[in-house]
């Protein structure tokens, strides 16, 4: 079977736009088709990654404006919405198109504008995912967040700390990252001493509300060769869920969707979590980095903050983790956050992503929508 | 109002409710949580609400012992001075947040329940 290529990818700046979603979205799609090299016409299928551009502005249908807007036209055009994992679900969409045989050229968009609405609403917007008995008594996301990390502390007897230590690293990765909306360092007491959100969890614990768009193109590796040497080859991808009633887990430091999309990703490909260099987490709260690291393999329960404390997870270290910034620091556009995921790992592996790369011919990203109740795992390698 | 959990056929027993139970088994019958006392969990203090919502809202969640079978719950708390591990026991509360402030349909549910209080 032809393996399905990654030829191009962009995202747009992202922060505080002043753009409203469908333009955000034609920015990068845009950008894609340049970097790719691909003639609109070209194009066969569109994927839309998108969580609430109807709860958020009142825009509907964005993709077959989208398709308009990019004259892809008569391409078969589809909303992805797997909430915050919208991205990655778009991923699984848009590699089932071409392993299906049923679309040689593919392009995927993910795009969310959010910051017009207030932290409250925006916060009431993603939470309006949760369970009617959860929403009732006001339980957000990062609620579920404070309840997990003061379990996972107190369970495993690891410092406070360690979780400000993944909000420095992936704020000082952030510098690097033209795109991120936060290229701006903190430091430890900063972190520490930030005003308490959902106790113990603090600010800085917590990604932002952000504006932004990303994308992927993608085709089967023949058709690859014929637009560049330079790709990536999606060698596994996998989507799983978890329970809706967050509560109702056995174990609350565990996401049964990340363990499950992680093992049938590495079976897809061939690859053991000992094989992967580069990885992008779904860093939307500090302690979802441990509980992925821990879900994925690249540590055992109760041991990814030993990992963090020994500095393996920087940039520089045996697997660096959110190269790009994470979500902590360069923002999280819920529909776009997975495809941007996907924009880093493509970055890293054929040698674009600047003064951030490393070395690394295998990288995965983890999509976690809503708290762990969708996730999407995708293993990308360096074409040969 | 109780705060009805459903029993299953292979002894399960889940708040809320679902059609089909763990292991694919069917509901049974339902239990009155509001009648037990439970354990404290996890348990946070979350400063920044939705609308409707009071600020703080303090939260956790709890589990229940139903004659040896354990079943958790989340919810608001009474007070935020409260520790992993304290008993608590659930006190009815008319409305829990403001049907109108938020973005759900006030029809679309209800809005009353339990809060937990340190016994």
């Amino acid at each position: 079977m032809d393996r399905v290529a990654v030829i191009g990818a962009s995202m747009t700046e992202f922060g505080q736009r002043d753009s409203w979603v469908m333009d955000l979205l034609a920015e990068a799609g845009e950008a894609c088709l340049d970097d790719a090299g691909v003639a609109p016409h070209e194009v066969e299928h569109l994927y839309v990654s998108n969580m609430a551009s109807g709860e958020f502005e009142g825009q509907t249908g964005v993709m077959n404006a989208l398709a308009h807007d990019l004259d892809v036209l008569p391409a078969y055009s589809q909303r992805v919405d797997q909430t915050s994992s919208s991205g990655g679900a778009g991923i699984y969409a848009a590699w089932q198109s071409i392993a299906s045989g049923a679309s040689d050229m593919t392009l995927l968009v993910g795009g969310e504008k959010m910051t017009h609405r207030t932290t409250g609403e925006a916060t009431d917007v993603i939470a309006s995912i949760t369970h009617p008995v959860e929403y009732k008594h006001g339980v957000t996301l990062p609620s579920f967040a404070g309840l997990t990390a003061r379990h996972y502390l107190e369970r495993y007897d690891a410092p406070r700390e360690s979780l400000a230590k993944v909000a420095v690293k992936n704020h000082r990765n952030g510098l690097d990252n033209p795109h991120a909306q936060f290229q701006k360092e903190v430091d430890l007491e900063t972190v520490m001493e930030s005003p308490i959100v959902a106790d113990p969890l603090r600010l800085y614990d917590f990604c932002p509300i952000t504006d932004g768009s990303a994308a992927l193109m993608f085709c089967p590796e023949s058709v690859a060769e014929q637009y560049t040497d330079d790709y990536a080859i999606v060698t596994g991808v996998a989507g799983a869920t978890d329970t809706h009633v967050v509560h109702e887990r056995e174990d609350p430091t565990v996401m049964g969707g990340v363990v499950e999309s992680g093992k049938q990703a590495y079976e897809m490909a061939d690859l053991e979590p000992e094989d992967v260099d580069v990885a992008e987490l779904h860093d939307m709260f500090t302690i979802l980095e441990f509980l992925q690291m821990e879900g994925l393999g690249f540590a055992e329960p109760g041991s990814a903050w030993e990992r963090v404390e020994a500095g393996e997870t920087e940039i520089d270290g045996e697997l660096p983790i959110n190269t790009s910034g994470g979500l902590k620091s360069k923002g999280h556009p819920l529909g776009a956050s997975g495809v941007a995921q996907g924009y880093e790992i493509y970055a890293q592996l054929v040698g674009e992503a600047g003064d951030r790369q490393v070395d690394a011919d295998v990288g995965l990203a983890c999509n976690v929508g809503g708290f762990g109740n969708c996730v999407i795992t995708t293993i990308m390698e360096a074409a040969e | 109002m109780t705060m009805e959990a459903y029993r299953y056929e292979d002894g399960s027993i889940t708040y809320p409710g679902h059609t089909i139970g763990p292991n694919g088994s069917e509901p049974v019958g339902t239990v009155d949580l509001s009648e037990y006392e439970a354990e404290v969990i996890t348990w946070t203090n979350s400063t920044a609400t939705p609308p409707g919502v009071r600020q703080p809202n303090a939260l956790a969640i709890v589990e229940f012992d139903v004659d040896g079978e354990s079943v958790r719950a989340i919810g608001q708390l009474t007070t935020d001075d409260v520790e992993t591990g304290e008993t608590v026991r659930p006190v009815y509360v008319e409305e829990l947040r403001d049907p109108e402030a938020g973005i759900k349909e006030p029809e679309s549910q209800d809005w009353d329940g339990y809060r937990f209080e340190p016994v």
